[in-house]
């Protein structure tokens, strides 16, 4: 495969056959908690995605040419979650003074997404999948996609949710649970599909 | 002794930290296909609840306030890593079937969570036993939903076959299974508890303690008037 055909491989596959929220089960707190309002999900969608990125690309650097030179490849988990704590600080501070209306619609979500399982899950994806600089970037970004893609798809059934009248032990969040079942019953509809286009 | 036992028996029962407190939701849902990976799962995250619990509440009068969360954060991860050595070593099946969710205990609410309401202000002994009834009210609920889930979409339990081959619900064991179940075993909770007359309403939220969830989060509601404060501060200037 070449180069620009495997980046829209792991585009697609991200996005669609192996969504980190509807088929991997990542970032599942967030998905359920912020899903509820359109504004909080495009917010916290935006700050993922931008996040995950910038995490991908510097998790990446700094495994490669610290981690592995000095065999700490062991410590991973551990720099990797201070590595992400200490860059969602930075960029908010970065934001804060520099770019204004971007703080305003993203800096209440950044804060929250220090602990999101799904950006650490792709730091650590990429280098189990070995993937180079540019792809480990792609993914991060397809990953944000994906997850951005989960949120809004699933604040759409909710707005329908909230007419339904379910029984009443079901009110709540497992009728929440119900619905995001079958919304992720739609994305099995993409299994094998990556591998035909792609071969 | 007594007020021991009632703070175990509040991790598994009353607090329950993924039925009640809903905390850390993401391994229960992947994790519960077999009952095998679930029990491993279990065991993984108790020990690092009542690792990082003693040592949180062991050095509570030494972290500086401002910055306990990433103190916490250390913590947690040095017993993690810990644990995922020793797996790798010692079980690699089961290293081989918890995949990257063993190293997200890390980011798990539960441990975290625990670190933040319990151990940062309660003494060694104590702390010990909140991990511990914390873990095993984990282990508890992630077990039976994986012996459902395993017997249904699998037909085996603990790789023993039950059902004959042929006869299983695969959905079961995929995704939209995961939150089927956990969806299910909520609204039997909530079915039996009215029924006895308590009120239980489940919603989302770490409490406002992780920074993992979104809503109805004291954090944000923290963060919101954060914000505000240093918009006025902008405006001033």
């Amino acid at each position: 495969m070449s180069g620009a055909m495997k980046m829209l491989f792991i585009l697609f596959t991200m996005v669609f056959t192996e969504n980190y929220v509807l088929v991997q089960f990542l970032g599942i707190c967030p998905f359920l908690g912020v899903s509820q309002r359109f504004d909080s999900s495009i917010g916290m969608s935006g700050a993922v995605i931008f996040v995950m990125t910038l995490a991908s690309a510097a998790t990446w650097a700094i495994y490669t040419y610290v981690m592995v030179p000095l065999g700490l490849e062991y410590l991973s988990t551990i720099i990797f979650i201070l590595v992400i704590a200490a860059l969602v600080q930075f960029v908010e501070i970065v934001l804060k003074r520099y770019i204004k209306p971007l703080y305003k619609s993203l800096g209440i979500y950044l804060p929250l997404i220090t602990t999101n399982c799904a950006v650490l899950a792709v730091t650590l994806l990429n280098i189990s999948e070995s993937y180079s600089f540019l792809e480990s970037c792609v993914d991060g970004f397809a990953a944000g996609v994906g997850f951005g893609l989960a949120l809004v798809l699933f604040c759409g059934v909710r707005k329908s949710l909230e007419r339904a009248k379910p029984p009443k032990c079901f009110e709540g969040l497992p009728i929440t649970l119900m619905a995001a079942a079958l919304t992720s019953m739609t994305f099995m509809g993409f299994t094998g599909i990556a591998e035909k286009l792609f071969g | 002794m007594k007020r021991k036992l009632n703070i175990l028996a509040n991790g598994i029962f009353k607090e329950n930290p993924v039925l009640i407190l809903i905390l850390g939701c993401c391994s229960v849902l992947a994790i519960s296909i077999t009952v095998s990976g679930a029990l491993g799962m279990g065991a993984a995250l108790t020990f690092v609840l009542v690792g990082a619990n003693v040592v949180i509440s062991l050095l509570r009068k030494i972290i500086p306030d401002k910055v306990r969360i990433p103190c916490y954060i250390v913590v947690i991860a040095t017993f993690v890593t810990i644990v995922e050595m020793v797996v790798e070593a010692f079980l690699p099946s089961l290293y081989e079937a918890l995949g990257v969710f063993l190293a997200l205990i890390v980011v798990n609410c539960i441990v975290l969570g625990r670190a933040e309401m319990f151990a940062n202000k309660n003494t060694v002994a104590d702390s010990f036993f909140d991990g511990l009834g914390m873990g095993i009210g984990y282990t508890v609920v992630i077990v039976a939903i994986a012996v459902f889930r395993e017997l249904i979409g699998s037909g085996t339990i603990w790789g023993y076959r039950i059902i004959p081959e042929g006869y299983q619900i695969g959905i079961v064991k995929q995704t939209p299974g995961g939150f089927f179940c956990f969806g299910a075993a909520m609204a039997l909770l909530v079915y039996f508890m009215n029924k006895k007359g308590k009120k239980f309403d489940p919603r989302i939220g770490c409490d406002g303690k992780c920074g993992n969830c979104g809503l109805g989060c004291k954090n944000q509601e923290d963060n919101a008037a954060l914000l505000a404060a240093s918009d006025k501060e902008a405006a001033e200037v």
